[in-house]
């Protein structure tokens, strides 16, 4: 539906279009209608289980599309006609297999499949096509059964391979295959064929290959080959459709395996293929991995099914004895094939319930009516319309709002509109502001609220006549009627004491122990700050910042710096009565820099020396906050503290604290006291500063435990942020703390802000997650904000929702801009309610649900034992993924594992979650790291998560050096590194490079200006600046890395076979962890197994 | 000897003492009949001229209760070398220094004009002087800016090696620490938390962390022998340093709103002032000087809100109960005062501001530790300026005029007992068998401490006779008393003073007359008034008033020749006939009376009454007036409302004030410009002579006086109508419309009228 609406508006819906109906066309011919293709797969799930399916699902979709293709051509200008039309696709499966059928028609709904299919048809998928508009990644587990008993697997994978049962249910499809046939009789067998045999047959041959290289998880394989290969892969294509975007993924299928594929392919889909080809092959790979799983299966069932059998036939009989991690969906291969299907065009927001672009995806933003996909990421965008059927899903309904977003330099920020005295204009009841959505009748008189339906007066000044649409004739001058986001300059009633604020503050309160001195800290600090207070954040085209800056020098007792321009010498204030905090003076101590500059230089000239003797090794911590806070509150106005600080405060004052580190309690009932504060002293601090506006930045130094989970209490609730150096030292870390403070110093931030979502009648915003704090049920408040902070907002129903009037989201940011001025930040997002669970799980956005799982699960951590946090964590996705199954998916056989396209990568994601040193830690990983990492995942947006969870690694020496594009990345597990090459691995707050013990020289000179590999320094976290293509491109590509983070990647250097590879691997997050953590595979498996336990 | 009068100036110009009497009734019962009790008023530290102190030291009796020191009185026996104590009669051998003593060569102590004698004490570490200034910076810019000068300059007259430290108060309080080079250096305290001593010194790094300062820095420990030498430092080393310090430093930031006072915490200044002195320099002399502008209004010791439309307290509020503050606050510096006397430092109170400043509540600290209570209109008065810079006047020797931490003991010889002290001391309970039970004052010990005093010092110290009547003293007996002042030389030497008296006992049924004549009218009236003055910090007003009335009746009827029943045949000798005037003018004082004062004038006044030498009090008891005319010389006359007439020229001291007062006909000859004409240069001089002389007098008092000139007619001439005897008033008629005197409009009773009814009292046999 969504991309019937958005087809039109948006440009790129026309792209996958003109896709699908070559696809369809092509393959199906029908198919095209975007719908079709998934309802076929639902059949082809249905009759597939075995392999068959994915011969089908070429046939299948044929079919469906064969029936739809008229609907399709229809539908295709009316993308949600063609919903409408899955039903008829529905109904074609229906031939395959009525029941299901009507289940596939949620699948079907996989509209998405009609978005995706879009992109992904015209990628490969067509062939695989009816798998990607299936979208679900059937695996069929014959594996998890397998899996069950692994090492019996691999036979019982043949047995299992139940498949026969599978097999059987194949079989029993046959006859649907039969009908299949009929529909590939239509069109879809000779496509399906075509496909079937590109499609499987390159799983096949990857399964085979691959499964020699995995023979070693025979149990594995025998899922994958439950997997049904076939099935898969037309299931996994269905994947596909959901990620259509993903399924760029699938090029890199093509390169693999691609000559036969493409090959067979390009045969039967030229058209197709020259359209899309790149999208194909990645759609391939992410069938891929279906297909080998499939094959395997296929290998088995097929055996059943000769015409798919005849390719799969080989494969099988390998397969059975592995589950190809090649062949289960690639998370590398959806990035890929959403960057290549999406990236290229602009996403238009002005249709209501459009999935965006994945946030791995460049692309840029039009604002036509929705927040862009940079402030708010929905998990789903289209909601059930009832609670039971979100209850039946399991799917959470989450926003993840990043309300001051930067922005990419060709996007506006938004635009500020001033309503005048009388302030914005606002719903009378629920107070909800002005918006696109608002209705205005009575010839303009009046406006409706979309928001809880009071109608209300337009105020005369507003008030503008309406055109013939019923639309007001200046909607497009004024932005809070055109666009998703703006904002609202406010008046003196938004206002704390009814006052416009004073210009924010910044204080830096620097340690002064021992350890700092020694380490250098103060020394580099005090130099760094002498230029950094030049970049301060100014407004707009603010000559300098209106921000003033004040200095705090602390141990056991703080000092206080009057630096009052007309002083000759700065004035140092020691308040020892730390117990009762004050702040000793008020003019000079904040002050505008320039004005001060000379006092300041010689300030922080001074204070390195001042201390450099000093012995006092106990420090305070909470009255340093405290005196910040009182000293934002004396100048009647908000801030932000960057506190630089060294060890436990265990001096005798307000909120100290002792060593509780305690690794016994890992895995026992009190685990999660690590993760608590170890007094509630933190969280009245935090309520006072968040009253008075007052932002916490913490930046730790520790040599030893320094308790983060206390002492990021503050900057958590006050919506600052916590950077952690253990063991500094200014050789190693000064850059990556420069850069870190220089951006941190830098960034834009909103002050003293409240944020308040606002939703349509029927659902409710009641729960939020983030780093702010809440005095009640309904407002965020967040003593500072800036463009890296993130907020996920989870939704419940209190009623129905309508399908026609959708439902409507509303956040409103009011905050202090850095220059002092009040302004509220309005973002509006529609969704689409849906009456099918099919629509859900065809608009769902994996990342952002994994966003909001971690988040979730990291926040439970704090109340519960983290296994039973993980339980939770799997039991949610199994039943998310087995709602799925069994109301959208096609019909297949129990030991198929069939995944919605749209989160045929929840498992691999939802496992590396669970791997997390917060779930799952290792012995090297210690309790601060735990909670450091718990609290940054905290207000982590999507991308950030994404990477986080699943890293990056690029190979650096695979592509030609003459290449500028970022080279592709592989998947993250120790199978994919060959010693011959060099590889980058990111998750934002790490940066290894990684080399083979067989790297050439001369690339090891080139890069590390090193003669031979055994030279290399391991752990080295510098790159030679050597004159060489390679060495620029390396470093080239870790600079712009680190450019695209918020926080600075500390770069290590790890050779293969050494000491330091240990702490690299545990990045390789789909291999099996040292902690226990399962592979990939062995999670899917067990996935599988989960579902089926749900299912029966 | 020729008349008792040349005997007590002598006896006060050695010894500085002042007898109420100087021949003492040799029992008890006659003793308490005499009314006025047997007491002196001691000035310790007198200037004397004549008098270098000896550089070795005293030689005391060996009993152990005893341990008075040799003196003129003491029998020697020159070949046994031995003495007998006069108090105790025990019998002592001399140290073996003085070996070579006999009839003819004597120790200085021996002789009999050495009753008073000057000890040097060579032991002990000598620790510098050091002076804590405690500033208060919520004040005008102009009277800040003159405090500042003010205390530039005073760093010019301390003693070099003095040390000195800096405390400023506002809203917070600053220890300002002067060691630093670079960066000024402060710790602060909020204005609002009372601390302990211990926990201020913590705050302060007083106790731990300056060990690994003295670490860092092993080649100094000599020099530094004090570990807060980081906020008392000598004036040598950071003077400089410092008088920039005091020309940064700003009025208090806060932003003091319409409607409400600055924000001062002098409680808590005063009590980190204490603390940090008691925990590096105890015992050491030191002066605490505080400057402030305002009354406190924040804090433990917080006199009156900062809301302007409270006022603060008043008489009128304190007799109605109705000060809800003040108990809390006086409490809190009465703390403070103890223990700083307890540390042997003392606080100097500088007070300049138009309203009250809360004197009332902090008159303690200076009346408790021998400190200066100086009160004045703004810092930015020639007032405060020379007041302050007296401070640091220095005497003959070159040596300031000031002492710390003295310690006066006071023996007396068997037939005496210690009653008590009056004056700026702290007792130090140190009990014993010559103290008695009854209690005058500051009793119920034999030592006070006297943490500041100076040359013109004055304790009044209270006997009781306690010889029974049935025991006569053998003819010729005398009495002995032996005053001991161990203090800190301004010169850091410790020096011990020794005095010792004595006088002869007389039996007043036979030789009332003797004693009669032995009386000293104006020590008695001064230490009557001193008594007065005491009860009256404790009692109501009219009660003490009663009091000293009855003890005046009683005395003339002692006294006194009359006929019972016949006020008209009443007469008094001349050596009790100005009394009953004292006693007059005494009851109208404001030390007495509270009308028209503010708490905190009378407290200003009470302290100064307190400590100043007889002189000096008869002044503020009976103001001098001079009067100027063309028929001759200045001079005295009565302070009476005859006495103002239109041609002359009126020169009132009152010690706290002198007034020139222009009569009538003068004012309009000024008026006219007449001293301006050549011909009437005579005029000129008579204008200036009152002027010259006032200048001398406020050359040589502290505090220096307020300086008032007016004429006639003049607001400010109510400061002389205030206290001349109002023998003419607008309702008695015979003086009403005659050409003498100005009639005061005034319901007082002139002094006349209090004479008819002593008079009248005191020969009726009722009372």
């Amino acid at each position: 539906m969504n991309v019937n609406q958005s087809a039109p508006p948006v440009p790129p819906f026309g792209q996958p279009q003109p896709v699908y109906p070559g696809y369809h066309q092509s393959s199906y011919g029908g198919q095209p209608g975007s719908t079709a293709p998934p309802t076929p797969y639902g059949a082809y799930n249905g009759p597939v289980p075995g392999y068959q399916q994915t011969p089908p699902p070429g046939v299948s979709r044929a079919p469906p599309s064969s029936g739809v293709p008229p609907t399709s051509t229809a539908q295709v200008p009316s993308g949600q006609g063609a919903y409408g039309q899955f039903g008829q696709g529905d109904i074609q499966n229906g031939p395959s297999s009525t029941v299901q059928m009507q289940r596939l028609p949620g699948s079907q709904p996989f509209g998405s499949a009609p978005l995706a299919p879009v992109v992904s048809q015209p990628t490969v998928l067509q062939p695989y096509g009816p798998p990607p508009t299936s979208a679900q990644v059937t695996a069929q587990m014959a594996g998890m059964q397998i899996s069950g008993a692994v090492a019996p697997a691999p036979p019982p994978s043949g047995l299992g391979y139940g498949p026969p049962t599978s097999l059987a249910s194949a079989s029993g499809s046959f006859p649907n295959s039969g009908l299949y046939g009929s529909y590939p009789q239509g069109q879809a067998p000779p496509p399906s064929q075509a496909q079937g045999s590109s499609g499987a047959q390159p799983p096949q041959r990857s399964a085979p290959q691959q499964a020699s290289s995995f023979t070693p998880p025979a149990s594995g394989v025998p899922r994958m080959p439950s997997m049904t290969g076939p099935v898969l892969p037309g299931q996994s294509f269905v994947g596909p459709p959901v990620s259509q975007p993903n399924h760029v993924s699938s090029p890199p299928p093509q390169v693999l395996h691609p000559g036969t594929q493409m090959a067979g392919l390009p045969g039967q889909l030229p058209p197709m293929h020259s359209s899309q080809q790149p999208g194909y092959q990645l759609q391939q790979n992410g069938s891929f991995g279906p297909v080998r799983g499939p094959q395997p299966n296929y290998g088995s069932p097929y055996p059943g099914a000769p015409s798919f059998g005849s390719q799969p036939g080989p494969p099988q009989p390998l397969p059975p004895k592995r589950l190809d991690p090649d062949a289960i969906p690639s998370p590398i291969q959806v990035i890929e094939d959403d960057r290549n299907n999406r990236g290229s065009e602009p996403f238009v927001t002005g249709v209501r319930g459009q999935v965006p672009p994945l946030v791995t995806t460049n692309f840029l933003v039009k604002d036509q009516g929705n927040a862009s996909p940079r402030y708010i990421r929905c998990t789903s965008y289209n909601i059930p319309c009832t609670s039971d059927m979100a209850k039946q899903a399991q799917v959470p309904l989450a926003a993840v709002i990043k309300p001051l977003a930067r922005l990419p330099p060709e996007e506006a920020s938004p635009y500020v509109v001033d309503h005048g005295e009388s302030g914005p204009l606002r719903c009378n009841r629920c107070k909800a502001y002005m918006c696109p959505f608002m209705q205005f009748i009575e010839g303009g008189r009046r406006f409706q609220c979309c928001f809880c339906s009071c109608i209300n007066d337009v105020p005369p000044q507003y008030f503008q006549h309406l055109d013939h649409t019923g639309k007001r004739v200046d909607a497009y001058d004024r932005p809070e009627l055109s666009l998703g986001s703006y904002e609202f300059l406010a008046t003196v009633d938004y206002c704390k004491n009814n006052k416009f604020p004073s210009p924010p503050a910044f204080i830096f309160m620097i340690d002064v122990s021992y350890n700092a001195i020694r380490s250098g800290l103060v020394r580099l600090l005090c130099e760094e700050l002498k230029s950094l207070l030049d970049f301060l954040p100014r407004e707009g085209g603010a000559e300098e910042s209106a921000i003033r800056v004040g200095f705090v020098t602390y141990n056991k007792v703080l000092h206080f710096y009057n630096v009052k321009s007309s002083l000759a010498q700065p004035q140092m204030m020691v308040v020892s009565d730390v117990a009762d905090m004050f702040v000793p003076l008020l003019d000079g101590f904040l002050v505008n820099v320039n004005e001060s500059r000379a006092v300041i230089t010689s300030l922080l000239d001074q204070i390195p020396e001042m201390f450099a003797d000093t012995r006092e090794t106990e420090t305070v911590f909470a009255p340093v906050i405290q005196a910040g806070m009182e000293a934002l509150k004396a100048a009647e106005c908000a801030g932000k503290l960057f506190l630089f600080h060294t060890s436990l405060p265990i001096a005798e004052a307000p909120g100290k604290l002792k060593n509780r580190d305690d690794r016994k309690l890992i895995n026992t009932d009190k685990e999660k006291t690590l993760f608590q504060p170890q007094t509630g002293a933190y969280q009245t601090l935090a309520k006072e500063c968040v009253a008075q506006g007052c932002c916490v930045d913490l930046f730790l130094f520790p040599n030893q435990y320094v308790d983060v989970a206390t002492l990021s209490v503050v900057p958590q609730l006050t919506g600052g942020s916590v950077y952690k150096y253990a063991c500094f030292q200014v050789e190693n870390d000064q850059e990556r703390f420069m850069s870190d403070l220089r951006q941190d110093v830098q960034k834009v931030v909103g002050f003293d802000a409240v944020m308040r979502v606002r939703t349509s009648t029927g659902i409710r915003a009641i729960d939020f997650f983030g780093a702010f704090y809440m005095s009640n049920t309904t407002d965020v408040e967040l003593a500072g904000l800036d463009g890296d902070k993130t907020v996920t907002v989870e939704f419940k129903h209190d009623d129905r929702l309508n399908e026609e009037s959708g439902a409507l989201l509303q956040c409103a940011l009011l905050y202090t801009s850095c220059a002092g001025q009040r302004r509220l930040r309005i973002h509006n997002l529609a969704l689409n309610c849906c009456t099918q669970l099919a629509d859900l799980y065809r608009n769902c956005e994996t990342d952002t649900l994994i966003n909001y799982m971690a988040k979730f699960a990291y926040r439970g951590v704090l109340n519960s034992p983290v296994k039973t946090v993980r339980d939770t964590l799997i039991t949610q996705c199994a039943q998310i993924l087995a709602c799925y199954r069994k109301n959208c998916a096609s019909p297949s056989s129990a030991g198929q594992l069939i995944l919605p396209e749209c989160m045929k990568l929840l498992p691999v994601y939802l496992n590396c979650v669970l791997k997390s040193d917060v779930l799952q830690p290792g012995a090297e990983v210690t309790t601060d790291d735990r909670a450091y990492v718990r609290q940054l995942v905290t207000s982590m947006d999507v991308a950030e998560t994404n990477v986080f969870f699943y890293p990056r690694l690029l190979p650096l020496t695979k592509s030609p050096i003459e290449s500028t594009t970022e080279p592709p990345a592989v998947r993250a597990s120790e199978e994919r590194l060959s010693n011959g090459d060099i590889y980058l691995l990111e998750n934002g707050l790490n940066l290894f490079i990684w080399v083979g013990a067989s790297v050439q020289q001369g690339v090891v000179q080139s890069l590390f200006g090193v003669s031979s590999f055994s030279q290399i320094t391991s752990g080295l976290s510098i790159l030679p600046v050597l004159d060489n293509p390679l060495s620029k491109k390396v470093r080239g590509l870790i600079d712009s890395l680190r450019a695209q983070r918020s926080r600075y990647m500390k770069l290590i250097v790890v050779k293969q076979e050494d000491k330091l590879e240990m702490l690299f691997k545990h990045f390789l997050v789909e291999d099996k962890s040292l902690n226990g953590g399962a592979s990939y595979v062995d999670f899917l498996c067990h996935m599988h197994k989960e579902i089926r336990q749900l299912l029966s | 000897m020729a008349t008792y009068l040349e005997f007590i100036q002598q006896n006060e110009e050695r010894d500085g003492v002042r007898f109420s009497w100087n021949v003492w009734p040799s029992s008890r019962l006659e003793a308490t009949r005499m009314v006025v009790p047997l007491a002196c008023l001691l000035t310790p530290l007198k200037e004397r001229l004549d008098l270098p102190p000896v550089q070795y030291e005293p030689v005391l009796c060996s009993r152990p209760t005893c341990k008075a020191i040799l003196n003129p009185l003491c029998q020697v026996d020159y070949r046994a070398k031995l003495w007998a104590c006069n108090f105790c009669f025990q019998r002592n051998q001399f140290p073996p220094a003085y070996t070579g003593i006999s009839e003819v060569n004597q120790p200085a102590e021996l002789m009999p004009q050495f009753s008073t004698i000057e000890y040097v004490i060579q032991r002990g570490p000598q620790s510098p002087l050091i002076f804590l200034y405690v500033v208060d910076t919520c004040l005008e810019e102009d009277d800040l800016q003159a405090l500042k000068e003010s205390l530039q300059m005073s760093l010019s007259l301390l003693p070099p090696d003095a040390l000195v430290g800096l405390i400023t108060f506002g809203r917070m309080v600053q220890v300002h620490e002067l060691s630093c080079e670079g960066i000024s250096k402060s710790y602060v305290f909020r204005g609002t938390k009372d601390l302990t001593a211990k926990q201020i010194q913590d705050m302060l790094g007083l106790t731990k962390p300056a060990m690994p300062m003295q670490q860092a820095r092993p080649a100094q420990p000599k020099e530094h022998p004090f570990v807060s030498s980081r906020f008392l430092q000598p004036v040598h080393k950071i003077d400089m340093n410092l008088t920039d310090l005091l020309g940064e430093l700003q009025r208090d930031p806060w932003p003091v709103t319409q409607g409400k006072r600055p924000l001062r915490s002098t409680g808590v200044a005063l009590s980190i002032a204490v603390g940090l002195l008691e925990g590096t320099f105890p015992n050491t002399g030191a002066r605490i000087m505080l400057f402030t502008g305002g009354p406190p209004t924040q804090g433990p010791g917080m006199v009156v809100g900062d809301e302007l439309k409270v006022p603060i307290r008043s008489w009128h509020d304190i007799e109605k109960d109705n000060a809800r503050l003040m108990k809390k606050a006086t409490k809190h510096y009465e703390m403070l005062a103890n223990r700083t006397a307890a540390n042997g430092h003392c606080i100097d109170i500088y007070a300049c501001a138009l309203d009250q400043s809360g004197l009332l509540e902090m008159k303690c600290c200076a009346n408790l530790t021998g400190g200066y209570m100086v009160m004045g209109d703004s810092f930015n008065t020639s007032l405060f300026k020379q007041t302050f810079q007296r401070i640091f006047s220095k005497d003959f020797n070159g040596d300031f005029r000031m002492a710390f931490g003295a310690t006066l003991e006071v023996k007396t010889s068997r037939e005496l007992k210690i009653a008590g002290a009056i004056g700026p001391c702290v007792s130090l309970n140190v009990k014993g068998p010559c103290v008695s039970e009854n209690e005058l004052g500051v009793g119920g010990t034999s030592q006070w401490k006297i943490c500041g005093l100076d040359p013109t010092t004055t304790l009044g110290i209270y006997f009781e006779v306690v010889n029974q009547h049935n025991a006569p003293i053998p003819q010729g007996g005398r009495g002995a008393i032996q005053f001991v002042t161990q203090y800190q030389h301004s010169s850091t030497q410790r020096r011990i003073r020794v005095t010792t008296i004595a006088r002869n006992w007389a039996d007043a049924q036979s030789q009332l007359k003797h004693i009669e004549a032995a009386f000293d009218q104006e020590a008695a009236a001064v230490l009557m008034a001193r008594l007065g003055v005491f009860r009256a910090e404790s009692e109501e007003g009219p009660d003490v008033l009663r009091w000293l009335d009855r003890q005046l009746i009683r005395l003339c009827q002692k006294f006194g020749q009359y006929n019972k029943e016949d006020a008209t045949s009443f007469r008094l000798s001349e050596s009790f006939s100005l009394y009953p005037q004292f006693m007059f003018h005494l009851r109208r004082s404001p030390f007495l009376q509270v009308f028209n004062n503010s708490p905190d004038e009378s407290s200003y006044y009470r302290h100064h009454f307190a400590r100043q030498d007889l002189t000096q009090s008869l002044i503020m008891i009976q103001p001098i007036l001079y009067s100027y005319s063309f028929h001759g010389p200045p001079e005295p006359v009565l302070l009476d409302s005859s006495s103002i007439l239109a041609d002359r020229i009126l020169l009132m001291d009152t010690f706290f004030q002198i007034v020139i007062y222009l009569g009538e006909t003068i004012a309009q000859w000024r008026k006219a410009g007449y001293q301006d004409m050549p011909e009437y240069e005579n005029f000129k001089h008579l204008l200036q002579a009152p002027l010259d002389d006032a200048q001398d007098i406020l050359q040589a008092r502290f505090p220096m006086p307020r300086y008032i000139h007016t004429e006639h007619g003049g607001s400010q001439a109510r400061f002389l109508l205030s206290k001349v005897n109002p023998s003419q008033t607008h309702n008695n008629l015979y003086a009403w419309g005659q050409e003498s005197g100005a009639p005061i409009l005034t319901d007082d009773v002139s002094l006349q009228v209090f004479m008819d009814h002593l008079k009248k009292l005191a020969v009726s046999s009722a009372s």
